[in-house]
């Protein structure tokens, strides 16, 4: 017999650390995400990922902490997406498409590189799925700083990224420099992927960016609360998921923790299917014609 | 049928002399015509005639490659230049959105405020009341909560008009505002935008391809075909000679129970004007105006 939350929980200082930084990832994933959802841009998301996974395993292959790497490699990727046209939905496709074949390809090399000079596997599992209990002291700042920073970036940004997600004809007629807008966006998602790639994993980063998001846009309707959402379930996800890794030492097999990613990442998909009970059939969209539906009220405004 | 005069002190919008190329391609030939406030103005012609870009030229978002654009009394650029985004409020073409867009009708109401601005807005009760009195404005009160994007069509275009007439503009550029609408939808808009006009002399400038829900109201029409444009009102424009000029093709206008119908002539007669064959006289229809 033991307890979930058991008396030597907070005395542990992986888990304090977990909890510290998990909690910043957390809530820049998450209010990036609205965006990255609402922009329709979650594949371009999962494509900074996979090269930020490049930059991860790289890292470790020269013995740097994974961060830098994730985040040298997000950032750059970012930027080469929006010079190549990550606005067209073509362009899009296509490039995000080759950037990640040959990202993972160079992670598939650095990493087998890596684990044959240093003879451990653990590094290719900490860089693909994360190891948020196993996070040097020394990058917590930078990792604090980061998330800061994306939140800072975004939340400035927040009523033209809107704007130009709803027309970018009419932003780019009111004077909004929409590539700009665009790529600062871009490198903010960046920064909020290599966070969570530090979290969770690079392979799996994608999960706390969109899945709390999208939780959070069929409950929310409007984008501040929709922010406050997403944050408040990518935190209690990150808790949960802590809570249960930590717990799972005493499950079979005996002995061994399973990885915290997986409870985040099981958490989010639970939180986001419990949307479906919540409201079990959102109204269709009506058609294209402008026909009034059934139940809809039609005003006529006095010709 | 070009208008070339001195600037009337009144106007609000003036083209002279527009012309654009595009990658060595001439989309609109000496393209001008001017706007009073409260003026309601028909840009009317087939599909890719130039009507939007002309509208984009309008907005800057494409230089024309000569010819002026006067916002306001004062060229562009000009040392009395007024901001274009003051002026005019724009309702661009059908949105393309999705019912998970976390936007309120009143959220996109608000953001015609400032939603080119950096930073959070500070929620106010005369913010809200604003937003209120616009939507009442053009009768879109009754959904101002629910999400953009589970509206239909006509209720969208409401909306769109409402989040540029925030910023009180004078004039009201529409990108096919009627395109995909209902009967019912259309003749809604039309209605409210009327009363814009009336009430509160808002210039309106519409672009269509389908004249005849416009034609009750329509002060004007600016008339597009092939790059060019014939100016003025009805009668003067839906001719048989000023389209057959327009298009560089015989056309015939035809008045068919009160409605107005343009179709090509069937031999194809050249009236010696050069063009490129963009812009082929698809049949335009019209009422009302014969």
């Amino acid at each position: 017999m033991h307890y979930l939350i058991e008396p030597g929980l907070w005395s542990s200082s992986p888990v304090r650390v977990a909890v510290l930084v998990g909690t910043v990832v957390a809530i820049t994933s998450a209010v990036v995400g609205v965006f990255t959802v609402t922009r329709g841009q979650s594949f371009a998301g999962h494509s900074l990922a996979d090269v930020a996974t490049t930059g991860g395993s790289g890292a470790f292959l020269v013995g740097l902490n994974q961060f830098w790497g994730f985040l040298a490699f997000g950032v750059v990727a970012a930027i080469i997406l929006e010079a190549i046209g990550v606005q067209r939905r073509r362009g899009r496709d296509v490039t995000t498409g080759v950037v990640l074949g040959a990202g993972l390809g160079l992670a598939a090399l650095f990493l087998y590189l890596g684990t044959q000079q240093s003879n451990t596997t653990g590094a290719s599992f900490t860089v693909l799925f994360g190891s948020i209990f196993v996070i040097q002291s020394s990058t917590i700042p930078a990792l604090i700083a980061c998330g800061v920073i994306a939140l800072v970036v975004i939340v400035t940004l927040s009523r033209v990224l809107l704007l130009s997600s709803l027309s970018p004809e009419v932003a780019a007629a009111r004077g909004v420099p929409v590539r700009a807008v665009g790529a600062a966006y871009l490198v903010a998602l960046a920064i909020s992927v290599s966070l969570s790639s530090v979290a969770i994993g690079a392979v799996l980063s994608t999960a706390l960016l969109i899945g709390p998001a999208a939780t959070a846009l069929r409950i929310a309707k409007g984008p501040v609360r929709a922010m406050v959402t997403a944050a408040v379930i990518g935190v209690v996800v990150t808790w949960l998921g802590i809570l249960l890794a930590y717990d799972s030492y005493y499950w079979p097999p005996h002995g061994h923790a399973w990885p915290v990613s997986f409870f985040i990442v099981a958490l989010v998909v639970l939180a986001y299917l419990l949307t479906y009970l919540h409201r079990p059939a959102r109204r269709r969209r009506p058609g294209l014609t402008g026909a009034p539906g059934a139940a809809r009220p039609e005003v006529e405004v006095g010709a | 049928m070009s208008e070339r005069k001195a600037p009337a002190a009144d106007e609000l919008l003036r083209l002279d002399g527009i012309t654009v190329r595009l990658s060595g391609r001439e989309v609109l030939h000496d393209v001008s015509f001017a706007i009073r406030p409260g003026e309601f103005t028909g840009l009317i012609g087939p599909n890719g005639a130039g009507k939007t870009t002309i509208l984009r030229v309008i907005l800057g978002l494409l230089p024309p490659s000569s010819g002026t654009v006067t916002v306001a009394g004062a060229p562009i650029g000009g040392r009395r230049h007024h901001r274009r985004e003051s002026v005019i409020g724009y309702v661009p073409q059908k949105l393309l959105i999705e019912p998970d867009m976390p936007l309120r009708v009143r959220d996109v109401v608000a953001l015609g405020i400032d939603g080119n601005k950096l930073g959070v807005p500070f929620p106010s009760r005369a913010r809200r009341e604003l937003v209120n009195e616009t939507l009442r404005m053009v009768g879109a009160d009754s959904f101002a909560d629910k999400r953009v994007g589970e509206l239909s069509g006509g209720e969208q275009q409401r909306v769109m008009i409402a989040h540029a007439l925030i910023s009180q503009p004078r004039l009201l550029l529409l990108d096919e505002p009627l395109a995909n609408l209902d009967i019912r939808s259309a003749q809604g808009i039309v209605a409210v935008l009327a009363k814009l006009a009336r009430e509160q002399q808002i210039a309106v400038l519409i672009s269509a391809h389908d004249m005849n829900p416009l034609a009750p109201v329509m002060d004007r029409i600016v008339y597009v075909a092939a790059g060019r444009a014939a100016v003025g009102s009805s009668e003067e424009v839906l001719r048989t000679d000023v389209l057959s000029r327009l298009y560089g093709q015989h056309v015939d206008v035809l008045h068919v129970h009160g409605r107005v119908v343009i179709v090509a002539g069937e031999d194809g007669e050249d009236t010696g004007s050069p063009h490129d064959g963009a812009g082929q006289p698809d049949p335009v229809y019209g009422s009302g105006v014969a």
